[in-house]
């Protein structure tokens, strides 16, 4: 095989068109999981949960693994793993250093149970894996039900939460000052964090999540500073990543975590490329004050 | 010294009024028997060593811990949490500098950061954001990442923040801690200037009363579970400080800055790391 055979297997367009209606499911999958994904991101930033969403992730894939073991819907044992590691990680040390490691403690054992339960289950082997690093996947009916539910659920309380969360978030002393209960909506939002996660694990494989979860609110922070916009650009790096991931991966029938991580990744580095360019300008017309 | 609260203003309540206030965390009485009545536009320093009480007294104002006696009001009503009644300006402390939350974000939380919902641009806000930011001479920056801004910077955004709402009484927590002297004379000056223009009565606690020496009204010292209240040349004279400690300090001026001799005077952080 040439080397140009080789990248005509990996960005085939063959019979596009006659595909494209076969995923529709995963289209609207994909648009859903970006805006979810989008709009989580910013706030996983601003708590410095980039470690925690990555053990999330992997506890999901112990809970799919434990559910294949038992016959379980493999959802439900990945939403189930998710949401134990989200509240566990939730109520571990607040400061980043101590969650972290206690963090990386769990997440070892657990991913560790998970390799158990997929290496004891008999079943077709294809599934076993599937949840670790994602699959060609025509999403079923059933789980696009799923998806959307939750994501109305995560988008209208994160909606509800934003302000108070984000105040809480990077200003904590001030915040609790001014009447915010950090008691409440920090673990509000590891419930909300959790279920994202666990739909993120569905799509792109648990391993995966970060591209969709930490990489498109990393490169929009590297172009404005401004939370609205690094929302709004989040959630459009993310399903632009994810939608085009599924176009990507049609024909070649391949996953689609390696595309839309690929797409997710380019987007960063153009930010990164637009971000140094501003920064050499300076941030606003700026001038020095004696403050 | 020329206190803008001359007069008695019977209209207006105190700002602050504790009566025989004890706080205590189990057997450890941190003060008691407390009177205090702040003015309208009075500017009070909080001096006194690590665990005397200081914080705890704001947070007590804030309604985030309770007396275990006693009574206290804000402007002759209960403390409540969370009011917008209350500024507050904490110590500097860094932002990541990647954090996306630019100047005029920081001060915005002040209006409406603690409630519920997502902010959506409106033009009047943005005014006000603004003016604030005028205010203290921050508008410049306003579009600045604030963690690239120098910790000077900060505190005149912080407090911006803290004076959005107009409240009655503004609470300092050591916010000249890790400014150099420049930054700790401008801030001082900026929080003098503001509680004249707008009758907000200043609680500023800290370890360090040369930056603000010339701009209180009064003193609080907090010491081995007892206080004294005057102004600043009664209270901070060796004969009321060593009654105080309970033992001999000297209080002494050199080079036009007073220093209290003979008593451990570490700045407070937030952190309790233990030993390192």
């Amino acid at each position: 095989m040439t080397g140009a055979d080789g990248l005509a297997r990996f960005l085939s367009f063959a019979n596009f068109w006659e595909l494209l209606p076969l995923v529709a499911f995963s289209l609207a999958a994909a648009v859903l999981m970006g805006v979810m994904a989008g709009v989580v991101g910013p706030m996983v930033q601003a708590r410095d949960l980039a470690f925690a969403v990555h053990g999330i992730a992997e506890l999901s894939f112990t809970g799919a693994a434990a559910a294949l073991l038992v016959g379980a819907s493999v959802i439900s044992g990945s939403l189930v793993g998710s949401l134990i590691a989200a509240v566990t990680f939730g109520v571990l040390g607040v400061r980043a250093r101590e969650r972290n490691s206690a963090i990386g403690v769990v997440m070892a054992f657990g991913l560790g149970l998970g390799v158990l339960f997929a290496a004891l289950y008999t079943g077709r082997t294809a599934n076993k894996f599937g949840a670790l690093v994602g699959q060609p996947s025509a999403v079923t009916g059933e789980a696009l039900g799923v998806l959307a539910v939750v994501s109305v659920v995560v988008i209208g309380f994160m909606l509800v939460l934003w302000r108070p969360l984000f105040f809480g978030s990077v200003d904590p002393d001030v915040a609790v000052a001014r009447g915010v209960r950090l008691g409440l909506v920090g673990p509000a939002f590891m419930l909300l964090l959790g279920l994202t996660v666990a739909m993120a694990v569905q799509i792109i494989g648990a391993l995966l999540v970060l591209s969709l979860l930490i990489t498109p609110t990393a490169a929009a922070s590297r172009v404005t500073a401004s939370p609205l916009k690094v929302t709004l650009l989040s959630i459009l790096f993310a399903t632009t990543s994810a939608v085009g991931g599924v176009l990507l991966a049609l024909s070649p029938n391949l996953p689609i975590s390696p595309y839309v991580t690929t797409l997710s990744f380019l987007i960063y580095l153009a930010c990164r490329l637009i971000g140094r360019r501003r920064t050499r300008r300076g941030w606003s017309a700026r001038v020095p004050v004696a403050a | 010294m020329t206190a803008t609260h001359d007069g008695p203003r019977t209209s207006a309540p105190a700002a602050v009024s504790l009566r025989g206030a004890r706080l205590a965390y189990g057997d450890r009485v941190l003060w008691d028997g407390l009177d205090l009545d702040v003015a309208p536009g009075e500017f009070i320093a909080v001096l006194g060593p690590n665990g005397a009480g200081k914080t705890s007294l704001l947070r007590v104002l804030l309604g985030q811990t309770v007396l275990a006696t006693g009574s206290v009001e804000i402007g002759g009503r209960p403390v409540q949490r969370g009011s917008s009644r209350i500024g507050y300006v904490p110590q500097q402390k860094s932002f990541d500098p990647g954090l996306p939350l630019r100047a005029r974000d920081l001060v915005g939380f002040g209006i409406d950061g603690h409630r519920w919902g997502i902010t959506l641009p409106s033009r009047s806000r943005r005014q006000r954001v603004e003016r604030a930011l005028t205010e203290v001479g921050a508008l410049p920056y306003a579009d600045a990442p604030v963690g690239q801004l120098s910790g000077g910077e900060q505190q005149r955004l912080r407090i911006a923040q803290a004076l959005i709402t107009d409240p009655d009484l503004l609470l300092c927590d050591e916010p000249l801690l890790s400014l150099d002297l420049s930054h700790q004379r401008s801030v001082s000056e900026l929080i003098d200037e503001r509680r004249r223009a707008t009758q907000t009565a200043v609680l500023f606690v800290t370890h360090e009363i040369n930056p603000i020496m010339d701009k209180v009204d009064r003193v609080l010292y907090l010491a081995n579970g007892r206080f004294r209240i005057g102004s600043p040349a009664e209270v901070m004279c060796t004969e009321v400080l060593s009654d105080l400690y309970g033992a001999h300090v000297e209080v002494v001026t050199v080079a036009g800055r007073l220093m209290v001799l003979g008593v451990e005077q570490e700045p407070h952080h937030h952190d309790h790391g233990g030993h390192r």
